[in-house]
């Protein structure tokens, strides 16, 4: 006879279907940086009808999709080193104009990976701490002043269960304080000046159980929506 | 007359000895001087401090130079990557210098290191790593860390097109660390596509004056 608790199966979001919820929050006009990554996924599912300009911190506003394959131009490509195209209107400028852009706070919204976040928004993003490994923190550090408004798209743990919404995070900082909401692929949470606030969670889940997979204290917001993205 | 032009490879880097400390321009595969790199590479000077964005990938670049044995000191901001085999290994083996230096404030000590300035302050690091041992300045509620300026022996860099007073313009984001690096070393070293007439670069659209600029060396298209 089974008596175990039997927990709803949950349906955990993919990585492209949590890059189409935080496209939904780009609005009209932004100036917008995806970091290297998941973020990149979301230009892919910015609303019609709304005109969205890209950054990329290698010397291009302006930044356009991918071109067709043989049609790359060797000397086109974004921060993560892929061939990208330029559209109508869009610029180049050496890397110092590139990096005034971000942390002379001219950026809208950016979008960044993390391995960690902190309930006073802490990022944790360019190192796990391995002695071993070669570090490396390319334009994170820079990309995460300056702009006031911050977002990081993340699995809400890791790949063995171990929470990455923290009191504090345990990996090198990237940046003190400026996370202002996380995307994950369990819910959407912003940060106030009480800790992380839920938005949002999948259909299915519980604040309890949302609660046991983060070690930071989570506050429910009252006004809570269920976390609806369409199958991609 | 003036003419920065030179017609080798060999006259560009002539003068460079052991020991230089060298910007090198470039970000991925776009900007980089390959064939002045490699010509550093036949020249077979040692103990050189790099300045790089990356440490290049497989075995060509700054990857040679590093393979080579020729470089002791790297500074760099994203020293890694799928195909950076070399740094791997010479930085587990403990045979190479890293400092790394986030890419904003890399940019602009070298901006700072060019137009004669003796440092500045920056929030790109504070509370992190980065910044220990450097000081903390509070202006106006906010916290930023003192920054130095970032200078060298030489610069080899790339561009598109340049005439014989140096002026430089480049290609698209192939542009990226030149116009700061160009301005923040001693001897700054240009492969370009093409020359051209004074003139012949629009004046609107010199990306590089020529003052930054002491030798252009006309290179065959790589690509």
């Amino acid at each position: 006879m089974k008596t175990a608790i039997v927990e709803t199966e949950l349906k955990p979001l993919t990585r492209r279907q949590m890059a189409w919820r935080a496209a939904q929050d780009i609005v009209d006009g932004s100036y917008v940086n995806l970091g290297i990554g998941m973020p990149t996924l979301i230009a892919d599912y910015v609303v019609a009808g709304r005109e969205i300009i890209y950054h990329s911190e290698n010397g291009l506003l302006g930044m356009g999709p991918a071109p067709p394959a043989g049609q790359e131009d060797l000397d086109l490509i974004n921060a993560g080193k892929q061939y990208v195209t330029i559209v109508p209107g869009g610029s180049y400028f050496d890397s110092s104009v590139a990096f005034a852009m971000m942390r002379g706070g001219h950026l809208s919204m950016v979008f960044m990976g993390a391995f960690q976040v902190s309930e006073s928004g802490d990022l944790a993003n360019w190192s796990t701490n391995d002695e071993k490994a070669l570090p490396a923190v390319g334009g994170a550090m820079d990309l995460a002043v300056g702009c006031k408004d911050i977002r990081v798209l993340m699995e809400h743990v890791t790949r063995d269960g171990k929470p990455r919404i923290l009191k504090e995070c345990t990996y090198p900082l990237t940046a003190k304080k400026v996370v202002k909401k996380i995307y994950t692929d369990h819910a959407v949470l912003d940060i106030d000046e009480k800790g992380f606030v839920v938005r949002e969670m999948i259909e299915g889940l519980t604040f309890e159980r949302l609660q046991k997979m983060t070690e930071a204290e989570l506050h429910l917001d009252p006004q809570w929506r269920v976390l609806d993205v369409p199958e991609l | 007359m003036i003419n920065k032009v030179v017609s080798t490879l060999a006259e560009a880097l002539d003068g460079i000895q052991d020991g230089a400390s060298i910007l090198v321009g470039g970000f991925g595969s776009t900007g980089i001087p390959f064939q002045l790199i490699d010509a550093l590479f036949e020249k077979d000077v040692r103990h050189l401090t790099i300045i790089a964005n990356n440490a290049g990938n497989k075995e060509e670049g700054v990857a040679r130079l590093l393979g080579g044995g020729r470089v002791d000191k790297i500074i760099c901001t994203y020293p890694r990557s799928t195909d950076c085999y070399i740094m791997e290994r010479l930085y587990k083996e403990g045979k190479i210098e890293l400092e790394l230096v986030p890419q904003g404030t890399f940019t602009e000590r070298m901006r700072a290191a060019g137009a004669g300035i003796g440092g500045f302050y920056t929030p790109t690091g504070v509370g992190t790593k980065i910044a220990e041992g450097k000081e903390i300045r509070n202006f106006d509620g906010m916290d930023y860390v003192l920054e130095r300026p970032l200078k060298a022996d030489v610069a080899l860099l790339k561009a598109q097109t340049a005439d014989r007073w140096g002026n430089l313009a480049y290609n698209k984001t192939g542009m990226n660390f030149a116009p700061l690096m160009a301005t923040a070393a001693s001897l700054t070293v240009v492969q370009v596509s093409e020359i051209v007439e004074l003139g012949g670069i629009d004046p609107q659209r010199v990306n590089t004056p020529g003052i930054f600029v002491q030798r252009v060396v006309q290179v065959g298209d790589p690509l």
